[in-house]
């Protein structure tokens, strides 16, 4: 690996960092990320997990479909090099996965049946927060030189802040939404009393009484025939027609 | 963790600990408006100003004022709901600080209707820093002062923590239906007439065919010319004391 170019590698640096941009895919980017890495250590296989709200490892990509079967073992059997990595922050590597049916007594020996000796596995993490980890696997008992170990973490470093950049972003903007909504919803509310309060000569309390009666007898959303009554009030002429 | 233009860590860290060691007040608005008026207070102090102001702005880009360092402060931000323009209305269409360092100057060019009446409020200089996230704005926090005079570049970078701290005090608020409303029904309940506002609104658009846009400024023009609060107005619309007319003619 330490043949790579550092031009290269920059740029797989940049890549890496380029999560908030307006077509930003999560799969493709965690895709990405499984398969720079893989290529980087020249791996056999690659898998990425990510935690889920529950705090349960889920798998989010695999540079082949090999490994995809190895992560949904782990995550099954809550055991595992990934498990080990997200729960310590630290990276966990066995060079030989011959001698780990101890340490892994279910995961060890179904690695080395599938063909795997060795794995390295790296947390996802900024700070004190674990998001997931990155699993490298190799066909041979090879330990990844340090200088390399200390590029793949400081990629999944990077990724890991643009992952958390791009969740925050989003959460806020889903935010943002719910409360322009409610905001707006309400507001439509308040105008269809006023309306209401016109068209009957009432108070728009009065209004408001009119208005929750009629959607409960009618079986209508409050919001939706708030908006008629401003938008469309002939069409609700048991609400909008005066009578005294 | 969202720090919106970088903020750097030690301003954001300063003003992290001097908002959580503001005491709360016994009439302190309660959850969200609780925190974000103990944010304008230490703002205040922190930064030398006369005044701090949180406004959240609708989808549209009107504001809602969410809390203040003080009642007059209060006044002042809810100026520019009632004049349909000023420093946050502004800073929402800019989609960025909006610094004026001289209200009486900019007067007439910038906010004709809003530039007098902050400087009658005592108000003569006004920053706005908008609280963003991605493409979404969600509000903005003032600085008032009530001298003319350029934020120093210190002041800038700490008030955009500031506007940092209160647009994360915002994102605490759980993404679901129920606690939005919550927020949302506490803000509109300390916003002193606003509801009014919209009732009145609502009034006008049968009363005299008006779009909801129209409404709002055949409301906002009689208070201007009249010099009268908006709620009042409102107020009046809605017992029946005030009936206005179609056109924009003053009566």
């Amino acid at each position: 690996m330490s043949m790579i170019s550092s031009d290269r590698l920059a740029e797989v640096f940049v890549e890496f960092a380029d999560t908030l941009v307006d077509e930003f895919d999560l799969i493709e980017f965690l895709q990405m990320v499984t398969t720079h890495t893989s290529d980087l250590v020249d791996a056999r296989a690659a898998g990425l997990l990510l935690a889920d709200a529950n705090h349960r490892l889920q798998v989010m990509a695999t540079s082949d479909e090999r490994a995809q079967m190895l992560e949904l073992f782990q995550v099954q059997t809550q055991e595992g090099p990934c498990q080990d990595c997200y729960h310590s922050g630290e990276t966990v590597h066995s060079g030989d996965l011959r001698e780990a049916d101890e340490r892994w007594p279910r995961f060890a020996p179904r690695a080395v049946q599938a063909g795997f000796l060795s794995v390295h596995a790296f947390p996802l993490r900024l700070r004190r927060q674990v998001i997931g980890a990155l699993n490298l696997f190799s066909a041979a008992t090879v330990e990844i030189a340090p200088g390399d170990v200390r590029i793949v973490q400081a990629l999944a470093d990077v990724a890991t802040i643009g992952l958390l950049q791009e969740r925050a972003i989003r959460r806020g903007e889903v935010l943002t939404e719910q409360l322009h909504t409610a905001l707006n919803t309400r507001i439509v509310i308040e105008q269809a009393k006023g309306a209401l309060a016109q068209i009957h000569g009432i108070t728009p309390d009065e209004g408001f009484d009119r208005l929750r009666s009629y959607c409960r007898n009618n079986n209508l959303r409050l919001s939706q025939t708030a908006l008629l009554v401003l938008n469309d009030p002939t069409s609700l002429p048991g609400l909008t027609t005066p009578r005294h | 963790m969202t720090e919106q233009w970088n903020v750097p860590l030690d301003h954001a860290v300063r003003v992290r600990t001097l908002v959580a060691e503001e005491p709360a007040r016994p009439d302190d608005q309660p959850a969200v408006g609780g925190r974000l008026q103990r944010l304008c207070r230490a703002a205040v102090r922190d930064l030398s100003a006369g005044g701090v102001g949180v406004s959240l702005l609708s989808d549209r880009g009107e504001p809602l004022t969410a809390a203040a360092s003080g009642e007059p402060w209060k006044q002042v931000e809810e100026l520019q709901f009632s004049l349909g323009e000023g420093p946050c209305v502004a800073a929402f269409a800019a989609r960025g600080p909006v610094l004026v360092s001289d209200l009486a100057e900019a007067a007439v060019t910038v906010w004709p209707a809003y530039g007098p009446a902050a400087v009658e409020l005592g108000v003569r200089a006004v920053f706005a820093f908008p609280l963003q996230v991605g493409v979404a704005r969600l509000g903005a926090l003032d600085v008032y002062q009530q001298q003319p005079g350029a934020l120093s570049s210190w002041a800038v970078a700490r008030s955009m923590a500031y506007a940092d701290a209160a647009l994360q005090i915002m994102l605490d608020i759980e993404s679901n239906p129920d606690a939005v409303d919550d927020v949302l029904d506490d803000v509109l309940a300390g916003s002193g007439g606003r509801l009014e506002v919209y009732q009145a609104q609502g009034m006008l658009m049968i009363q005299l065919g008006l779009t909801a846009g129209d409404a709002l400024a055949r409301i906002r023009a009689y208070a201007y010319l009249h010099d009268r609060r908006i709620s009042d107005v409102a107020d009046d619309i809605i017992a029946r004391r005030l009936k206005l007319e179609k056109d924009d003619s003053g009566s």
